[in-house]
Formats: structure tokens, C-alpha cells, sequence
């Protein structure tokens, strides 16, 4: 069936693919989220043992996500996989090793005999949490800011500051999302406590939170947002590929695919209406909304950071070094035979929900 | 070109990622065996309904998830190191290698993940049966996901089902199959998953040989042997059978990682294996003086024995490291510096057509270079040798010392092979006798050889450690297999960089493995208990 499509088709499939993983990736954050919330949820042992154990359940499958896509990335997109985290080196090693710390957090904490105290092992989840989605939100925004690098004409790149990643930090915009996706996954994080979570001491703890950490993810969230839409973007003649910068292109991406519009439109709305009836304390079943809804938006932000002629990975060392989806995928026949094993993705999801069902039944 | 490279780069670069694999193989291969001994042992409890079983499954489980996070931990940072540290060489593989990194992902590591939660926090929630599926499930996923890496690797080793693609300047898949069921990577995948079943084996029976010296559990321990000895028995014949398929491929595909495990210079029929042997230290100048003879300060050879287990002839001939690097013609093997030369003048040839192509891509030494580098006659002849183009110079004595250059660190591969394999044979006769004395019911009444099995346990991991070695040293300096050195394979990136990033990585490393030991030797201590809480892991 993948046969007939030609290569530009089974590059789009792909990028909505790495579009829908990213987008389930920041959901899952809400792990992250919660590791930073232990110390002011969690006033005793016992208090942060039960946070622990609740998201203790659910780290897996935010770091089997974060893998897959990974390899994903890698696989349809190799140019952008040798490019980024060949030269932004040190964001890339950094996340690294915070995602190790969190590995070890949840593995080792409350293990008799575990030579550095389980106060360390939270103090890794915390550090695990913080720097996890304020630089994995950074990292993303350089899909719209850009970076500094260039590709040579063997495909061959090269980081043009000797930071390595590290001055990605200093842009303002960029940080605006680093921020935008810390108090996000925190929210999300109280969310997901508030349905979970028994315990009356920590659910008053959550309300409060709530409002602390919704508020300014809230502002940080619009900040990011209008700024993207009146900025100038990366465009891409399709005809020559050449990379020129466009006024307005992210928001002329949204009204030109009026379905990705409605997407974000619906996604930003859920998210909101999840924290507002957490917060008017109408049900506990807010998390629900505000996780669809950041799946929405986040799907819609990177399909226009890569859709409608756009370079999802810019170079502002050298606009014509940009990625697009067109000029860093795999070839025809690798992107086809991906394509077959994706279709597995269904079954995948089916089984993950089915053993979920299955533990949380009685 | 070779003088302008950093090997400073070079060798740290290779240093982190081995630190990384090095320790990803300290927790993977035990989770790989006792996912399985776990779905054994639960299938008895599953089958007899005695709680005994049960208590014997949930020990060993309590163990493999102490190990399982930290295995997936390590696993991300190597994933992620292919970019970091190899951009280059991730460009030239990813369309290759991402596939069946993507499909490891999708099929593998979320099977494994999904049903390793059903496993520990499902004993009391879910039917007897689903747990039991789920237990068999994850020792299962834990396996594929060592299926699609080794097939990556297999690839690296022995490149096939793949064209270089002068446009993208990469090498394309064109048969997905080939990729799969290469030899390579079927030989990898048996010798690799069965290392990991060996290593389990030995390990539970190790803990549980403590079990008996200390008069403690001592029907849980004998179970757990008679298990785990019946498993790593079977594993380690396999594991003997893939070694010897491994060998005879080695002696096709990579000739040079065969001269080099056997430090032999002169090639010769009737090749006789070193069984034992002892290096002088010389061989590391690797050059053109180099000698078989006078290199050893002591050995012991079987005469005719490599020839036989590389061509199932005892009078074949096995290419030495000097008719490698200085051409064979009688034996139709051709030198280094030939496939240097002959390298260079394909990447020239590539340059040139890149040129063109930037100046006018309809212009006609565009389209005569396009057809050349996609004949059939030049890419035999001259595009197979592409990866030795960096060791290309004009003058032709740094030329030839160049060549030499490129020979694997042989005192390193010859010991690490003899590691290996003599483990590997100490294995079977471990695991015999074991089952014999067990059936027997002697054991327990055996101390010293408690004590020997006690003490048999980092042995696997020795003999796993030392099989990396001989794949990925031996076959130096390729990142893939005579396509790309690892000289061009790495990220442009400072040298200070990496030492930090390796620093900061090897004291992380080694604190965690601390801590891990304290923890492991504690719940061993522990012991098994009937009524467990659900595990907390």
C-alpha cells in the first residue's frame, strides 16, 4: 500500500508521525512535572513515597517514548538526528544525563542499602524534572528561532559557535517554551495527582499549586504564541528548495491548513478547560482534558514548524543549510519499509491501554 | 588527509561510547537470561499452584528489575550517543541503521516496558494467566529489543543489502531482508542473547550456591539450579555453535579481525591456533618487520586448527596481517595502499560529481560522472573501498605507513578472544557438572565447589565484556566495514568536550554500579519471602 506514495507523501506521514510522538512525549512530561512537585506536595516520608509510587508506574513509558522518538527521528530524519545532536552537544548531553538521573531516582529510591539515602534519589528526580522540560522545551523552540550551523554539500555538518548548544539558552523565545513546558508538565502533573492521588493533606496542597503553576504557564504559553505568530518564518521555495524568511509564516502555515488551525484552536481550549474545573473544584477529571489538549497543540506547533513549505530545523548561520522535511529524511525504499512497521502503532497503543485497564481495575 | 585529523577526538570519542556500552552491558545481558528464567519459573508455580514457586519467581524478579532500569537508562545514552558523538556517521547510516533502531522502538522497547509493569505491580490485580503472559511477554520484548541493535551492528560489521547514493552521499537501503538475515547479524543475534542467558545462569546459580553455603533456603536454591543449569547448558552449546559460525564468517567477511585475534603475521596453509600464548609486546609497532614467531615470547599451538575453524579445512589458507596490508597476489588479495588508492579515486570522483553538479546539473560531465559512479564495473572495483580514502597521501612512504595504521590493536583482540573462548568452554563443563552433582543431590555438600561457583559469577560478564572487544576492536579503525573509519565518523566537536562529557559519565557510572552492588547484595541477604508486599520497582 506504501508503494504507490510517492516521496514527498511518505516524508509528510512521517513528520505527522514524529509530530504525534513529540506531541505524546510532552504529555508524558506530567512525570517530569511531578518529580518537581515531591518537595512542596509531599511534607512527609510516607506523602512522598505515595508521589513517588504513583508516577514510579508511569516513568517508563514517558522514557520508552522519549527512545522511540528518538529512533524515529533518527530513522526518517537522519540529517536533523547528525545535525542537532552532533552540535548542540551539550544540550543533548545534559538532558542525557538528567534522564539518567531519573532512571536511578525511581530504581534506587526507598532500596534498603542504597549508599547515598533516598533523600539523593529525590534530589535526582527533582533535578531529572527541572531540567528535563525547561531544555527539551528549549531544544524545541529552536524549530522555529533556528540555530547556528551549516551543512556541507556531503551532507556533513558543523556547529558554527563553539558553545555547542549552550548559547540556545541565552534566546529569550526559546526560553519563553523551556518555561512554557515546566509549568505545563507541572500542571499537568496536579492534574493527573488530583485523579489519582487519595489523600486529603495533598489534595489541598494540589489547589493550591494549581493556581501557582497554571498561572504562569498560562502567560508564558501566549507569550510564546503571539510572538510565533507575528514573527517571520523559515520558508521553502518548493520549486528551487531554497530557504527564505517570510513575515507571518507560522501564522499564514495555521490559516493555510485550516484543520491544523482548529486542532490548535481545540487543543488550547481543552487544556484550559481541564485546569479551569480542576481549579472551580467540579470534578477531578480534568487531567483528561488538559492531556488531550496539549496533545492537540503540541501536534499542531510542530506540523507547522515542518509543513506548508517550511524548514523545521532553520540554520541562522546559513539559511540555505536549513532542514526540511524534503532535504534531511531517508531515502524512498527505508521511509516505505518504516512506514509498514508503523502501522503496528495501533496494536501497540491497543495492548499499552488494555494492560493499563487491566491494572488499575481493582 | 590523515594529518589534519585529531585523534585526540578520535580516541575520546571511542572511549565514552565504549564506557557507555561497557556498562549498558553490565545490566542488559542478566535481564536478557533472567526475563526468561522468570518466565520459566512462573510457568511451573502457573502450572503446579505451589506458592513455593511463586516465592522462588518473585527473588529472582525482585533482581532483574534492580538491573532493568538501569540497562534501559545506559541504552538511552548510547542511542543518543550515535548523534552526539558520531554525527557524520549517523548521516552515512541512518538510513540503514534508523530502520531498525525505529522498529525497536515501536515493537520492542514498548512491549518490554508495558509488561514489565504488569509484572511488579500486577501479581495481586491481574489473572494468574495474564501475568504469566505478561512475564513471558517481557523476557520476550527484552530479547527483540536485542534484535534489531544487533542487526545494526551486524550491518556495521558486514554492510549488505545497501548502495551508495552519490546525491545524498550516503548509503541507501535497497534490500531490507538482506539487512535482517545477513549472516552477520543472525550469527550476533544467537551469540549475543545466549551470552545473556549463560550469564544469567550463572548468576542464579552463583547467588544460589551462597543459599547452600549458608544453610539457608536450601530447596528454593536447589530449584533455582536445576532451572538455571538446565538453561545455561543448552545456551552455552548454542553459544559454542555460534562462536564457531561466527569464526568461519569472521575469516570471510573480515580478514583482518581474524589475523589480528590470532596475532598472525605470515599467512599461511595448515594455519595452526594458538590455544595458548603469550605476546611480547612487540607486535604494537605494526609494521613491515613485523613476525609471528617473534612475537610470541611463549606459545602453544594445534597445528592446522585455525584453518579448520575458519574454512572447515585444515589445509586452507589463512591471510596474514601482512598479506593484507601488503598484498598477496598469488592469493588474489589486494594490498592496502591499492584500496587506498583505489578509495580516493572514488571520492574524487564523488567531489568531482558534486562540483559539476553544483556548477550545472544538466551539463554533460555532470551526467558522465552520475553514470559513472553508478557502474556496476566502478563501484566494484573502486566505490567498495571507499572508506579508505583518508589514508590517502601522495608520497608513497607515508602511504604504506598509513596502511599499517590502519591494523586493530592486536595484543588487546588476541587476549580478550582467548578470554572469551576459554570462559566460554569452562561454562559448559560448569554447567555439567552442576547438573550432575545436583541430580545426584551432592551439591550442597560440595563447599569448595559452592565457593567456586560463588566466585564464577563476574566470570560472564569477563567473557561478554571480552566478545565486544574482539567485534569492535578487532575491527578497527572501521565504523562500518571498509565504507567509513571512525577518523570521519566522529561529531566536529572540541576534544575538551568530550573528556568532560566521558568524566562526568564515568564517575556517574561508577557511584550508580556502587550503589546498584550495595542494593543487589542487600535483597540477596534478604533472602525470598513468602508473603511479599507488591514490589516497589
Amino acid at each position: 500500500m506504501f508503494e504507490t506514495l510517492s516521496h514527498l507523501t511518505l516524508q509528510q506521514y512521517w513528520w505527522i508521525i514524529i509530530s504525534l510522538l513529540g506531541a505524546i512525549l510532552v504529555f508524558l512530561m506530567f512525570v517530569q512535572g511531578g518529580q518537581t512537585l515531591l518537595f512542596s506536595l509531599g511534607k512527609s516520608d510516607d506523602e512522598k513515597t505515595l508521589l513517588i509510587n504513583v508516577l514510579g508506574s508511569k516513568w517508563g513509558l514517558t522514557f520508552t517514548t522519549l527512545v522511540t522518538f528518538g529512533g524515529a527521528f533518527f530513522a526518517s530524519f537522519p540529517l536533523f538526528y547528525s545535525t542537532s545532536f552532533g552540535g548542540a552537544y551539550w544540550v543533548w548531553m545534559i538532558i542525557l544525563l538528567a534522564f539518567v538521573l531519573q532512571a536511578f531516582g525511581f530504581e534506587f529510591h526507598k532500596k534498603p542499602n542504597n549508599l547515598f539515602g533516598d533523600k539523593t534519589y529525590e534530589l535526582f528526580l527533582f533535578i531529572n524534572g527541572f531540567i528535563g522540560t525547561i531544555f527539551i522545551g528549549t531544544a524545541v523552540a529552536t524549530f522555529f528561532t533556528g540555530s547556528p550551523f551549516s551543512v556541507n554539500s556531503l551532507n556533513l555538518s558543523q556547529w558554527e559557535t563553539p558553545w555547542h548548544g549552550l548559547e540556545l539558552a541565552l534566546n529569550i523565545h526559546n526560553i519563553t517554551l523551556g518555561l512554557t513546558v515546566f509549568f505545563l508538565a507541572r500542571t499537568l502533573a496536579l492534574l493527573y495527582f488530583l485523579l489519582t492521588v487519595n489523600n486529603e493533606n495533598i489534595e489541598k496542597r494540589i489547589h493550591k499549586q494549581l493556581l501557582f503553576n497554571a498561572i504562569p504557564f498560562v502567560l508564558f504559553f501566549l507569550i510564546f504564541v503571539i510572538w510565533l505568530l507575528i514573527r517571520s518564518g523559515f520558508a521553502v521555495n518548493p520549486m528551487s528548495g531554497e530557504v527564505f524568511m517570510l513575515q507571518h509564516k507560522y501564522l499564514l502555515n495555521l490559516l493555510e491548513m485550516p484543520l491544523i488551525l482548529i486542532f490548535f484552536i481545540i487543543g488550547v481550549l481543552l487544556v484550559l478547560f481541564g485546569i479551569i474545573i480542576s481549579l472551580l473544584k467540579i470534578n477531578n477529571k480534568g487531567i483528561w482534558f488538559s492531556a488531550t489538549g496539549t496533545i492537540l497543540t503540541v501536534f499542531s506547533l510542530l506540523i507547522i514548524a515542518g509543513f506548508n513549505n517550511t524548514a523545521y530545523y532553520p540554520s541562522t548561520f546559513d539559511l540555505q543549510s536549513s532542514l526540511t522535511i524534503m532535504n534531511s529524511s531517508s531515502s524512498h525504499f527505508t521511509l516505505k519499509v518504516m512506514s509498514y512497521v508503523s502501522l503496528t502503532i495501533p496494536f501497540v497503543i491497543a495492548y499499552i491501554w488494555y494492560a493499563w485497564r487491566e491494572l488499575t481495575k481493582k | 588527509m590523515l594529518e589534519n585529523i585529531d585523534f585526540a577526538i578520535v580516541n575520546w570519542s571511542r572511549a565514552q561510547f565504549a564506557l557507555t556500552a561497557m556498562f549498558h552491558w553490565v545490566f542488559v545481558p542478566l535481564t536478557l537470561g533472567l526475563g526468561f528464567l522468570n518466565a520459566f519459573t512462573e510457568t511451573i508455580y502457573y502450572k503446579t499452584g505451589n506458592p513455593e514457586w511463586k516465592k522462588l519467581t518473585k527473588f529472582w524478579m525482585k533482581l532483574f528489575g534492580i538491573n532493568f532500569a538501569c540497562g534501559v537508562a545506559t541504552g538511552l545514552i548510547l542511542e543518543f550517543q550515535f548523534g552526539t558523538n558520531w554525527s557524520n556517521y549517523s548521516w552515512f547510516v541512518g538510513d540503514i541503521f534508523g530502520a531498525p533502531l525505529a522498529i525497536e522502538g515501536i515493537i520492542a522497547f514498548f512491549m518490554e516496558s508495558t509488561f514489565v509493569a504488569v509484572m511488579f505491580f500486577g501479581w495481586e490485580k491481574v489473572s494468574k494467566r495474564f501475568h504469566l503472559a505478561s512475564t513471558w511477554l517481557t523476557a520476550i520484548g527484552a530479547n527483540l529489543s536485542a534484535v534489531w541493535i544487533l542487526v545494526a551492528n551486524g550491518w556495521m560489521q558486514n554492510p549488505v543489502g545497501t548502495a551508495f547514493n552519490p546525491d545524498t552521499a550516503r548509503n541507501e537501503m535497497t534490500n531490507f531482508w538482506e539487512i535482517i538475515f545477513s549472516e552477520t547479524a543472525l550469527n550476533k543475534f544467537f551469540h549475543s542473547t545466549t551470552c545473556g542467558f549463560v550469564l544469567a545462569a550463572v548468576f542464579v546459580i552463583g547467588v544460589s550456591s551462597w543459599f547452600l553455603l549458608k544453610n539457608r533456603e536450601i530447596l528454593f536454591a536447589k530449584r533455582s539450579i536445576v532451572v538455571a543449569a538446565v538453561f545455561g547448558l543448552i545456551s552455552s552449546i548454542i553459544i559454542v555453535v555460534s562462536g564457531d559460525k561466527t569464526t568461519k564468517h569472521v575469516a570471510e567477511v573480515q580478514p583482518m579481525k581474524l589475523a589480528a585475534m590470532e596475532s598472525l603475521y605470515e599467512g599461511t596453509e595448515n594455519a595452526p591456533l594458538v590455544a595458548f600464548g603469550i605476546l611480547s609486546g612487540k607486535e604494537t609497532e605494526k609494521n613491515i618487520t613485523a613476525d609471528s614467531n617473534a612475537d610470541f615470547l611463549f606459545k602453544i599451538e594445534i597445528p592446522g586448527m585455525l584453518s579448520f575453524l575458519s574454512f572447515n579445512d585444515s589445509q586452507s589458507f589463512v591471510a596474514g596481517i601482512k598479506d593484507l596490508v601488503l598484498g598477496n597476489e598469488e592469493r588474489g588479495i589486494l594490498s592496502y595502499t591499492e584500496k587506498i588508492e583505489r578509495g580516493h579515486e572514488a571520492r574524487q570522483t564523488l567531489l568531482a560529481y558534486k562540483n559539476a553538479k553544483e556548477e550545472n546539473p544538466n551539463s554533460e560531465l555532470t551526467a558522465y560522472l552520475k553514470e559513472k559512479l553508478n557502474d556496476q564495473t566502478f563501484i566494484n572495483e573502486y566505490f567498495t573501498y571507499f572508506g579508505y580514502a583518508p589514508y590517502y597521501d601522495e608520497n608513497p612512504e607515508i602511504l604504506q605507513q598509513n596502511a599499517f595504521k590502519m591494523v586493530p590493536p592486536i595484543s588487546l583482540t588476541f587476549y580478550s578472544f582467548r578470554i572469551m573462548v576459554m570462559l566460554g568452554f569452562y561454562f559448559v563443563l560448569l554447567f555439567v557438572v552442576v547438573l550432575f552433582l545436583i541430580f545426584k543431590d551432592k551439591l550442597h555438600t560440595k563447599r569448595w565447589l559452592l565457593l567456586i561457583l560463588i566466585f564464577s559469577i563476574p566470570l560472564p560478564y569477563i567473557a561478554g565484556m571480552a566478545g565486544w572487544i574482539v567485534a569492535e576492536v578487532g575491527r578497527q579503525p572501521w565504523a562500518i566495514q571498509d565504507l567509513m573509519s571512525v577518523v570521519v565518523a566522529i561529531s566536529k566537536i572540541e576534544t575538551s568536550s568530550v573528556m568532560i562529557t566521558f568524566s562526568l559519565f564515568a564517575v556517574l557510572f561508577f557511584v550508580l554500579f556502587i550503589a546498584e552492588m550495595m542494593i543487589l547484595l542487600k535483597q540477596i541477604k534478604i533472602g525470598p519471602k513468602i508473603e511479599e508486599e507488591n514490589s516497589n520497582v
